[in-house]
């Protein structure tokens, strides 16, 4: 029994991994954008190296938050379009397994790009040098909660034609609190204080998505994806 | 030997026409002990409840604030609980008060934040801050529209109730957020007056037409609740036979009243 949940999970996620290797420049454009889109912020607001300084943490996390809204789009559409997500709901292991496999595989296709791309954005908004490791712990761990977070979003819109943009708006409100203690953990690490808590609460936000996202996201694509 | 083992009652209280036939019967006591309620308490607080020491009169918006708020929050939970229990009991009646319960918890969480707003600018000096307990409001917002946008996207009422189900207990983490902000984070708002445990800290005489005033909100909220669901039985179920009845009879009394007019304005 635990051979055949196991199966479930590795199979998707292998299966999600190698059609993202096959689609490399498709995959890669969330992190082209999140690269492109940062570039606008010192020619919009100001060139100068100390404002940018100030609002470098909080920018690049919105960037990373907008980029992985548009990817998220993605995550069972293609599947709907092709049938493979009604025999991912007929199969007889669990679904929120298989919805977790998918899940991991655009953190890994997604958020773990934006995650090793960030010191090099850092860089060019000058980040104070205190906020680098902070950047990377709270984008690695920030970037798999609006993984987990749009999944459920992707779930509830997959059957909808017009689907893209009320998905954004659904998953928003839910993931304020992610960027409130994403960016949170960076910009107190930049003032010299301790940065761990707020990064330890968004571990527990990452734990508690992993543990009640893909039950949810199974929940919604069994209420309107099963035509 | 079985405790409960006729369950007919409770899925009786599940029948759209059950609760159609009731609540038209219970609708007249509950319009006027609301209104009642409601009156009292606003005139007692808004002219009754001494001044405020610091804030002077302009403090009397709290009791609109405040219940405006607890309803919010509380409406919440009702759209959330209303939508599980037709998931995991399946009753068309159920998903019919959550999405009656939406744009009322919508309107309230608004007028909470506009109210807010108004009061903060002679007490705190701005209209807004981005305060961990006005950020969380806010989002409760963006929750509420959330729900109700996704329910509208959906051309079949069952999938629609059931995503709109999902989602609005998804979001229903962001209560006990808003509840307890003001104990986590110590920004602007004040922290929590009404107190389980021991007394609040408002004299007595400002307090007493708060609870008048909560207690008026609840009811205000049941009534519009009951009018909202009753509006959405008519409409999903205007196929079935008790309703084109209904209809029937509101159209003929209509075309009876409406003639007897007519023949009164001719003959004068």
């Amino acid at each position: 029994m635990a051979r055949q949940m196991n199966s479930g999970f590795l199979a998707w996620l292998r299966r999600d991994l190698l059609l993202a290797w096959r689609r490399r420049g498709e995959v890669a454009s969330p992190v082209l954008f999140f690269i492109m889109v940062s570039t606008l912020i010192p020619l919009g607001l100001t060139p100068e190296s100390a404002r940018l300084a100030d609002v470098a943490a909080g920018m690049i996390w919105v960037m990373a938050l907008l980029a992985t809204l548009l990817s998220v789009d993605g995550l069972f559409a293609s599947d709907y379009q092709d049938g493979s997500l009604e025999q991912m709901l007929i199969t007889p292991q669990l679904l929120p397994l298989p919805v977790l496999g998918k899940i991991t595989a655009h953190w890994l296709t997604t958020g773990l790009p934006l995650t090793l791309v960030s010191p090099l954005l850092g860089l060019m908004m000058s980040l104070p040098a205190a906020g680098f490791i902070p950047l990377l712990w709270s984008l690695a761990l920030g970037t798999a909660c609006l993984s987990l977070i749009g999944a459920v979003g992707a779930a509830l819109t997959v059957s909808l034609r017009k689907g893209g943009l009320l998905l954004t708006l659904l998953v928003m409100p839910l993931y304020m609190p992610v960027i409130i203690f994403g960016s949170a953990s960076v910009s107190y690490a930049i003032d010299g204080i301790n940065w761990l808590p707020p990064l330890a609460v968004l571990g527990a936000l990452c734990a508690a998505a992993v543990a009640l996202c893909p039950l949810a996201a199974a929940g919604a694509l069994r209420a309107t994806a099963s035509n | 030997m079985k405790l409960f083992s006729d369950w007919t009652w409770f899925h009786r209280l599940g029948s759209p026409r059950w609760f159609y036939q009731n609540s038209g019967r219970w609708l007249p006591w509950l319009s006027v002990v609301t209104l009642a309620v409601l009156v009292t308490g606003l005139v007692w607080g808004l002219a009754f409840a001494p001044a405020d020491a610091k804030q002077g009169n302009s403090f009397r918006i709290i009791y609109i604030h405040v219940p405006a708020s607890f309803l919010a929050l509380a409406g919440y939970y009702i759209m959330a609980i209303a939508g599980a229990v037709g998931l995991i009991w399946k009753m068309k009646l159920s998903y019919m008060v959550m999405k009656s319960a939406a744009p009322i918890g919508a309107v309230l969480t608004f007028i909470a934040l506009f109210t807010g707003a108004v009061w903060g600018k002679p007490t705190w000096g701005t209209y807004w801050v981005w305060d961990a307990r006005i950020t969380s409001m806010l989002i409760l917002l963006f929750l509420y529209a959330g729900v109700m946008a996704l329910q509208y996207a959906y051309h079949s009422s069952d999938a629609a109730s059931k995503a709109g189900a999902i989602l609005a207990l998804v979001g229903t983490v962001n209560i006990p957020i808003i509840y307890k902000s003001v104990d986590w984070w110590y920004t602007l708002h004040q922290p929590a007056t009404i107190k389980l445990t021991s007394a609040p800290s408002m004299h007595p005489d400002m307090f007493q037409p708060l609870l008048v005033m909560i207690g008026g909100f609840y009811l205000f909220y049941a009534l519009v609740l009951i009018l909202q669901t009753r509006n959405e039985i008519l409409r999903r179920e205007r196929n079935t036979s008790w309703v084109r009845e209904l209809a029937a009879a509101k159209m003929a009394a209509h075309t009876t009243a409406h003639s007897a007019a007519h023949t009164t304005t001719e003959e004068a």
